[in-house]
């Protein structure tokens, strides 16, 4: 998820009507008009973790890259293994710039058909997603079409409670889906693309659909006694106390894979074989280590450190916040922040510095709050 | 005692030679769950429009203005175990800081509630 600040009238979501009918209240975001919140970011935090909320992610960009040799052509932009990626499974990972910056996070969804040329789906951000669409046109072979899905809706379902509201809507229709699998069905006229995936740390699903059917399928949800609309402000308190980068935030192309602690998104295979944008720098980082890494800072007190935040050790400036709030579910303040590898220990006692007070801070294992990604065990 | 209030949404109480300073119901409506309050220290000098306080809520930091200037008196003690009083009871239980007023005539360009609603409205 990403944001920017636009200043051409922002767009509307399939789901506009509809937000503001539920009382939402709406602000720019990504170049679209967005929901912010219904009736408050913490009780919607919390209804999340507690029960499932529904969100409106139509503003990302959803893309299909096609054609003999698709996996290929992803894999000189990114790199993840594409190749070994089955039909049905979903990987998240980097669009790479020819230094190994980070352009964009995205997931990658393998929906080729039984017989079908090769056909992945890739979900990028909203603020970004025209430079990704100019990136992949320019650097994509002229043999892979690329397909922007504009008329697509993005709704996702986050929460304990998740499956199961769905299943008592979709019934057997949706699949038997572990964390990071997708398929298809269709409910009614209505086609869906349903994955095991999210933003939030919790079990859940994001469901595509044609933006026509977004209403209908919204309302429908939401009569769900565990359902409600969660805003952008709970969707950004989640995905930090999951420890999961925002870009544009956490990530941008100043930074690289290794020192996001995003060196899991290089496949193994990839390690060996490089081939990707930025390989030989990134690969020799994976050797020697960054300079600096992503790390989680957990706060005393009530009083939140945002972005631009610096961190000190003593009187030694060794970094900067790239998110922080307020941890509804921990009831104190975290954040994620680049710090000096010397410095970026678990269990390091540091200090940021908001309007000239230091606040102490201890990096700490990120996610803040465990995942509950289901992974079939249960 | 006469209550005023300032296009940046803060509300002043005026008694006699001094002042009570707080955000409206529409500034905590719109800063949404408050998780911390920055009150300015006992004795601190503040100056009309310049930032006196600062609101955390859960997705930001705002600036409270000085709606006149004076010195700090009180602040409201209470905020600092229960910061959400600012959401619950802006205008009364929540209130910020006491102060001095050093010039009355500072006042005058304040709105009264009437005017405050009408300006409100307008938004």
């Amino acid at each position: 998820m990403s944001e920017s600040e636009d200043h051409t009238d922002p767009a509307k979501l399939p789901l506009d009507a509809w937000h503001r009918a539920q009382g939402a209240r709406m602000v720019p975001f990504a170049g679209y008009e967005m929901p912010i919140q219904y009736e408050g970011i913490v009780a919607e935090h919390e209804w999340t973790r507690s029960h499932a909320g529904l969100f409106d992610v139509s503003h990302m960009g959803q893309l299909l890259v096609s054609g003999e040799g698709a996996a290929d052509a992803l894999e000189a932009l990114l790199p993840g293994d594409i190749a070994a990626l089955k039909p049905g499974r979903l990987r998240y990972s980097l669009l790479l710039d020819a230094n190994g910056g980070i352009l964009d996070d995205l997931m990658v969804t393998n929906v080729t058909a039984e017989g079908g040329e090769p056909t992945y789906y890739l979900v990028v951000n909203g603020a970004t997603k025209w430079d990704d669409i100019a990136h992949l046109r320019e650097h994509l072979p002229d043999e892979i079409t690329l397909t922007h899905l504009e008329d697509q809706a993005l709704l996702a379902v986050q929460g304990p409670e998740a499956e199961t509201a769905l299943r008592r809507v979709f019934r057997d229709a949706m699949g038997d889906l572990k964390f990071m699998q997708g398929t298809r069905f269709s409910f009614g006229d209505i086609d869906i693309g349903i994955s095991r995936s999210g933003y939030t740390g919790e079990d859940g699903f994001e469901l595509s659909l044609p933006a026509e059917h977004a209403e209908t399928l919204a309302g429908r949800l939401c009569a769900e006694i565990e359902i409600k609309p969660i805003g952008l402000g709970a969707r950004d308190s989640l995905r930090l106390e999951a420890g999961l980068p925002l870009y544009g935030h956490d990530l941008s192309p100043e930074t690289d894979p290794v020192s996001a602690g995003l060196a899991f998104a290089i496949g193994k295979r990839r390690r060996a074989e490089g081939g990707f944008p930025g390989a030989e720098r990134v690969l020799r980082l994976l050797e020697d280590g960054t300079d600096r890494l992503r790390v989680g800072l957990a706060l005393e007190g009530r009083l939140p450190a945002r972005e631009g935040a610096r961190v000190f050790a003593g009187e030694t400036p060794v970094g900067e916040v790239t998110s922080g709030g307020f941890s509804p579910t921990l009831g104190h303040p975290v954040a994620m922040a680049y710090v000096a590898r010397e410095r970026a220990a678990q269990g390091a006692e540091l200090e940021i510095e908001v309007r000239g007070k230091r606040l102490p801070a201890r990096v700490t294992a990120m996610p803040f709050v465990p995942h509950k990604y289901y992974r079939g065990d249960k | 005692m006469a209550r005023y209030f300032t296009e940046e949404h803060e509300w002043i109480d005026v008694e006699g030679d001094t002042a009570t300073v707080g955000i409206t119901d529409y500034a905590q409506g719109q800063l949404g769950d408050i998780v911390f309050v920055e009150l300015p220290a006992v004795g601190t000098p503040v100056e009309k429009g310049k930032d006196a306080a600062v609101v955390e809520s859960v997705k930001a930091a705002s600036d409270v203005y000085a709606p006149i200037s004076g010195e700090v008196t009180e602040i409201n003690d209470s905020l600092d175990g229960d910061p959400a009083l600012v959401n619950s009871s802006p205008e009364e239980d929540g209130w910020f800081f006491k102060l001095t007023i050093a010039d009355k005539a500072q006042l005058e360009g304040l709105m009264d509630a009437a005017a405050y609603k009408s300006f409100v409205d307008g938004l």
